[in-house]
């Protein structure tokens, strides 16, 4: 079996402006530098309210609120063209975009050590608000409410102050904060532990909403694999583990089990294909593929936005989920017999990486440029990107792709910028690091697929592995989703057989009989 | 320019001297232009080793003509061709070429 099948699918972002403008990375160190001051005191200026992001199209896009139709129609400058309201609901067909308060309160029900003090009335809040959300369970809600994760303000000053704990806002107010995890490993400071939690509680929003999207009974999944940026672990083990199974646990999926997959941005692709590499072999009968989304990554570029008195758009957390189950000839499959993979041997060059995920993948399944309906790699927001200098990444991709196929003779030049155009994707996807990688696209392309609107999409995956010090190799994968074509069930195999079997029994009978 | 290039352009600048040629291959004009700057002038964001250094080394984009035909025409078709249809040459190797008119000590002749 070489196809498995795409079941669900499930997108949410988590609006954190006032986590991420105290602890997002640019922002953290600019305050510990104590060198920018001017920044720091500018960037609160720049944020987006809830209701705007609510409003801003490729949050929308992201959470199924519109389609990838609607998103591309959309003149361009969607800050200054916000969706009508009715476009611009909390919930979408793939997830939801969560007000802070109820992040905070779920990151809370996602802690197991007491990590996470809320002030008394600020979690009484917050878990009302919780209960109403459709996914959130009555659990979860209980969770909140812990007589252990909840503490008067003076005990949480108390903390701060004298045990490197970080506070949490919201609405400009103390309303609890993250304790230190231990005095003297650096692994598990409140910094390091209010990262992996807010991993964790995303992942677990992404979850709950794959489950509901899919309509499968939590106790009927079997496998998770993680796959976002983060390293949970102390001193001993930095990045051990297991955010997959922190988040089924939380999410209920009582008969999982799961693992961490890790490989920068080219991590969720690399899940994709291990999870369905087990579900095709039978290792596992379904496997949710699941990443939560990263506080560091909140303002990275808001230097920038700042210096060019733009707004700071860098301000949810992602997450993303994916249940492949056996292909059955009735919904997208992942075709694990064209996969993209970016060898050791390949070099780093543009042309090497671009011919590795597209060109040589396609060459071997007898595909060629032009068959895929659809190319989506690294999908980041270049409305966030260009300011900040990195350019429409998107649109630098499709480029790349688009001259390789001139080069191997797919498309004549002149049909470049055609091919760009027909076979490109505009990024919707915060630049969440791992959450852009190619996945935001998985659910648009099986929608697309299913309202028969293309046939094939491409997913690409790309990490820059030089950030973590071990090697200047960069890192890609790919892989091909398809529309489904009917599956030669047992009973269609054998009616001939049937069919010969009476026969010949009748046959025998009826010699008998002479 | 990155802190940890600075560090090596710096280097190799105050070992090899102004013989050191930079060659750049950023995507975008402004940034080449900043590039060229940091290793002739030195970094104007003043954040890098070489804030206030003047290597004054000789620096070009890849696209320079003069590079181009130093390669290897099959290694050039292999490795760059198809950065070349996707990014604009001309305009990279005129941006470098302003700072190194101003800043640079040698060329190539």
């Amino acid at each position: 079996m070489s196809k498995v099948g795409i079941k669900s699918y499930s997108y949410c972002l988590n609006h954190a402006p006032e986590t991420g403008s105290h602890y997002g990375g640019t922002p953290y160190e600019a305050y510990h530098s104590g060198k920018e001051q001017e920044y720091l005191d500018a960037l609160p200026k720049h944020i987006q309210s809830y209701d705007h992001a609510l409003h801003y199209a490729p949050n929308q896009t992201y959470i199924g609120g519109i389609s990838y139709e609607e998103f591309e129609a959309l003149p361009s400058g969607w800050v200054n063209n916000p969706l009508p309201d009715d476009k611009s609901k909390r919930y979408g067909k793939f997830g939801e975009l969560m007000p802070e308060d109820e992040f905070l309160g779920l990151i809370s029900a996602c802690d197991e050590f007491e990590l996470v003090w809320l002030e008394k009335s600020f979690a009484e809040n917050v878990s009302k608000k919780l209960a109403e959300d459709p996914v959130i369970t009555e659990a979860i809600v209980k969770r909140v409410l812990r007589p252990k994760n909840m503490h008067e303000l003076s005990e949480i000053e108390t903390e701060v102050k004298e045990r490197a704990g970080l506070y949490l806002y919201n609405e400009g107010k103390v309303v609890g904060c993250i304790r230190s995890g231990h005095p003297t490993d650096h692994c598990l400071t409140a910094h390091v532990l209010m990262e992996n939690l807010a991993g964790k509680a995303s992942g677990v929003l992404a979850l709950l909403h794959l489950m509901k999207n899919s309509g499968m009974n939590p106790n009927d999944l079997d496998f998770v694999i993680e796959c976002s940026e983060e390293g949970a672990g102390d001193v001993g083990q930095r990045a051990g583990g297991n955010f997959a199974k922190a988040i089924a646990e939380v999410a209920g999926c009582v008969n999982a089990s799961g693992c961490d997959v890790r490989g920068f941005c080219a991590g969720p692709v690399n899940a994709m294909i291990n999870a369905a590499a087990q579900v095709a072999s039978g290792a596992r009968k379904n496997v949710a593929v699941v990443a939560g989304g990263s506080i560091p990554k909140l303002y990275m570029n808001s230097r920038d936005h700042v210096k060019k008195n733009l707004l700071a758009l860098e301000d949810c957390v992602g997450s993303f989920a994916v249940l492949l189950v056996p292909d059955d000839g009735t919904m997208p499959v992942m075709r694990l017999d064209v996969l993209g993979k970016h060898t050791v041997g390949a070099g780093g060059a543009p042309q090497a990486v671009t011919s590795a995920l597209t060109f040589e993948p396609l060459q071997s399944a007898g595909l060629t440029f032009t068959d895929v309906d659809r190319y989506a790699p690294e999908l980041q927001n270049h409305e966030i990107t260009e300011p900040a200098g990195a350019g429409n990444v998107p649109l630098a991709n499709i480029k790349m792709i688009a001259a390789l196929a001139v080069m191997k003779k797919a498309i004549e030049k002149p049909a470049m910028m055609d091919f760009i155009k027909k076979h490109g994707t505009i990024g919707f996807a915060h630049t969440q690091g791992h959450i852009p990688a190619g996945v935001p696209f998985i659910g648009h392309a099986c929608e697309m697929i299913n309202e028969g609107k293309i046939k094939r999409a491409m997913i690409i995956g790309k990490g820059s592995l030089f950030l973590a010090r071990l090697t200047n190799l960069a890192d890609g994968a790919s892989f091909l989703i398809e529309a489904p074509e009917p599956v030669k069930t047992e009973s269609t195999l054998s009616k001939e057989d049937i069919k010969a079997m009476i026969l010949e029994t009748l046959s025998e009978v009826a010699g008998r009989l002479n | 320019m990155d802190l940890q290039n600075q560090q090596r352009v710096k280097d190799a600048g105050e070992k090899y001297g102004t013989d050191c040629v930079v060659i750049l291959g950023s995507s975008d004009p402004e940034g080449a232009e900043i590039y060229a700057e940091t290793v002739t002038a030195g970094d104007p964001t003043y954040a890098g080793p070489l804030a206030g250094v003047s290597l004054e080394l000789p620096v070009y984009h890849i696209f320079d003509p003069i590079i181009r035909a130093e390669c290897d025409p099959a290694a050039w078709e292999e490795q760059i061709s198809m950065m070349e249809m996707v990014l604009e040459p001309d305009a990279l190797a005129e941006a470098v070429k302003g700072m190194r008119e101003q800043y640079s000590k040698n060329v190539i002749e």
